[in-house]
């Protein structure tokens, strides 16, 4: 993973919940059937039409709810490059990072942008900008401790029997 | 400078002598639990990555609580599947079907104590906070790390401390505590934060209380939500008290708050939000097709006892669903030896498994669309207990038997009193 990611923008509001990311119908359903439902009583057409590459640019308490780490995951497969948050809900924030889902926490971002323009977002620096105005929004640069669990790819990447260490520790 | 309890519990747990909010640690693990939904995930991702065993076994629990008993033939397959893995594993802590909600279980059975740090893969882990411990929910990922290291990073958390003063009156109960702190801060009012319960207000709530508050501090976006231990713990615990982290008198707190217990009555938090919180007497008298009286925020004796209180010589409305799911084996039995659990019958109630049943929405008493139920639990999302078009107000054990009573959302000193 780098630290500089740049795709096309997807913006929703406050308060999407695991309810919305993972709807509890699909919940045991592999991750191949519940990723086309993400969002789907929001935006019908986000899973379907939605890219590798593409940023998610989102409100505030994003991923409330349920500890399900299926909202992250079904976002990952989807090939969602970076969440941009005003806030995360804690739980979705650790999982995110456990599953090596890259996340941003930038109040501002959702202001400075519109769903379909090109986005940019440096996780190191904590800066999500709108390619397609040049609009910047500075946010806070994630912590390293995260930033090395998902470069890593997740919280269990080379966890073994023999070295069961994840790679935060 | 001093620490907060969540600061305290976590620097012991890292082994250093002083952590801040802020810091990134990592902590040994007191406690690890996990329940019927995640639990064969868990173990089958462990065996994935070649781990066939738990880094401490005796600090690992498994409940099967969420499905109970099982509603369908894949789900008693998923039962079988965990109690093999429980096997497996040699897991220390196992609660089968039928024996209650894991947060009423873990605490009952003194599995929690203070000062611990305990994780779980539910977000109302938070309820072990009422015994002096930093409890939280975490993913199956970080599950996964944990039982097999026994340590995981944690952000020490800022703190918000609530100074509790006053009395509650005799029909208002900590679950209208609990909703009015939710309506004065919002359902994200303590994102990342831990709160801390202090004052005589605080120190005045039975353990009872002090579960239902933690339980829901997750409601409120916090990661922990603790009372800190004193004699009232120490006596649920059976034990003379001993030394507890407690705050320093110089810690430091983002925010603090003060409430007067006096000047409370009962709550309703109005679908379809847990903050969107009005005097029980002004939730606008709505009919409603189902009570639900149970869960882990409010399935336990007092809980039975409030309610039957209330039903005590009179009967349900008719058309109304009243559902009664006792938190644990132990409450159903202690409820039947004081009688509640007749007074609840007789009244019209009918009476579940001990375990999660309606709570999640999962089985055992769901609401259809376009009907409106009154809960005991702490979620009311729209979905949470059924139909995405149906309505939940969350409110006490009085105020929903109360409602049952009278077949809309009603202040319980209107029936009880009447
Ligand atoms: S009773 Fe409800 S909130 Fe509590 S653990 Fe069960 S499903 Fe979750």
């Amino acid at each position: 993973m780098d630290d500089v990611m740049r795709g096309r923008v997807w913006r929703f509001g406050d308060d999407i919940s695991t309810d919305l990311l993972s709807p509890g119908a699909y919940a045991v359903d592999p991750v191949e059937v519940r990723k086309l439902h993400v969002l789907e009583s929001v935006d019908p057409n986000f899973a379907g039409s939605v890219e590798p590459g593409d940023l998610l640019v989102v409100g505030r308490n994003f991923g409330c709810g349920s500890s399900r780490e299926t909202a992250p995951e079904n976002l990952a497969a989807l090939g969602i490059a970076c969440v941009v948050a005003a806030s995360f809900a804690r739980i979705f924030l650790r999982n995110a990072v456990a599953i090596g889902l890259p996340v941003l926490i930038c109040p501002d971002a959702q202001g400075i942008v519109e769903t379909g323009q090109q986005g940019q977002v440096d996780l190191a620096a904590g800066v999500f900008e709108n390619l397609t105005t040049g609009a910047t929004a500075v946010g806070e640069p994630l912590p390293e401790e995260m930033r090395r669990i998902l470069a890593a790819g997740g919280i269990l990447a080379g966890l073994t029997v023999d070295d069961p260490s994840p790679p935060s520790v | 400078m001093g620490m907060t309890v969540a600061e305290k519990i976590l620097a012991r747990a890292a082994g250093r002598g002083h952590v801040r909010a802020g810091e990134f640690v990592v902590g040994d693990i007191d406690l690890a639990m996990t329940h019927d939904i995640f639990a064969a995930g868990v173990f089958d991702t462990l065996l994935a990555h070649g781990i066939d065993r738990l880094f401490d076994p005796a600090k690992v629990a498994v409940v099967i609580d969420h499905f109970v008993p099982a509603p369908t033939a894949a789900i008693a397959d998923l039962h079988h599947r965990i109690r093999e893995h429980v096997e497996r594993f040699d897991v220390g802590v196992f609660y089968d079907a039928g024996e209650g909600i894991s947060h009423q279980l873990l605490p009952e059975r003194g599995h929690v104590r203070p000062g611990m740090l305990i994780i779980g893969t539910d977000s109302h882990t938070t309820t072990y906070g009422a015994l002096g411990a930093a409890a939280t929910g975490v993913g199956t990922s970080d599950m996964v790390a944990a039982m097999a290291t026994g340590r995981l990073w944690f952000r020490v958390p800022e703190t918000i401390r609530f100074e509790l003063d006053g009395e509650l009156d005799r029909w208002t109960s900590w679950k209208d505590v609990v909703l009015a702190v939710a309506g004065m801060i919002g359902s994200d009012g303590a994102q990342y934060r831990s709160l801390e319960f202090g004052g005589p207000g605080a120190a005045s709530a039975p353990v009872s209380g002090r579960l239902t508050v933690a339980n829901m501090a997750v409601e409120l976006g916090a990661k922990f939500g603790i009372f800190p231990a004193d004699e009232t713990t120490f006596a649920y615990l059976g034990e003379p008290p001993t030394e507890a982290p407690g705050p320093d008198p110089d810690a430091e707190y983002l925010e603090t708050h003060r409430l007067d217990l006096s000047s409370l009555g009962p709550q309703v938090a109005l679908p379809s939000d847990v903050d969107l919180v009005v005097a029980a007497s002004e939730a606008g008298g709505a009919a409603i097709d189902q009570a639900f009286l149970g869960s882990c925020t409010n399935g336990r004796l007092d809980d039975l006892a409030a309610a039957a209180s209330v039903l005590a010589g009179r009967s349900v409305a008719p058309g109304v669903r009243f559902l009664v799911a006792p938190a644990s084996r132990r409450v159903m039995e202690d409820a039947l030896a004081a009688g509640y659990i007749t007074t609840l019958v007789e009244a019209g109630a009918t009476i579940l498994a001990p375990g999660c049943g309606p709570c999640f929405g999962g089985h055992g008493g769901l609401l259809g669309p376009g009907e409106r139920g009154i809960s005991s639990s702490n979620r009311n999302f729209p979905g949470r207990m059924g139909s995405a078009d149906a309505e939940i107000f969350l409110a006490s054990p009085a105020t929903v038997a109360a409602s049952a009573a009278a077949g809309r959302v009603v202040d319980p000193r209107e029936v009880a009193d009447g």
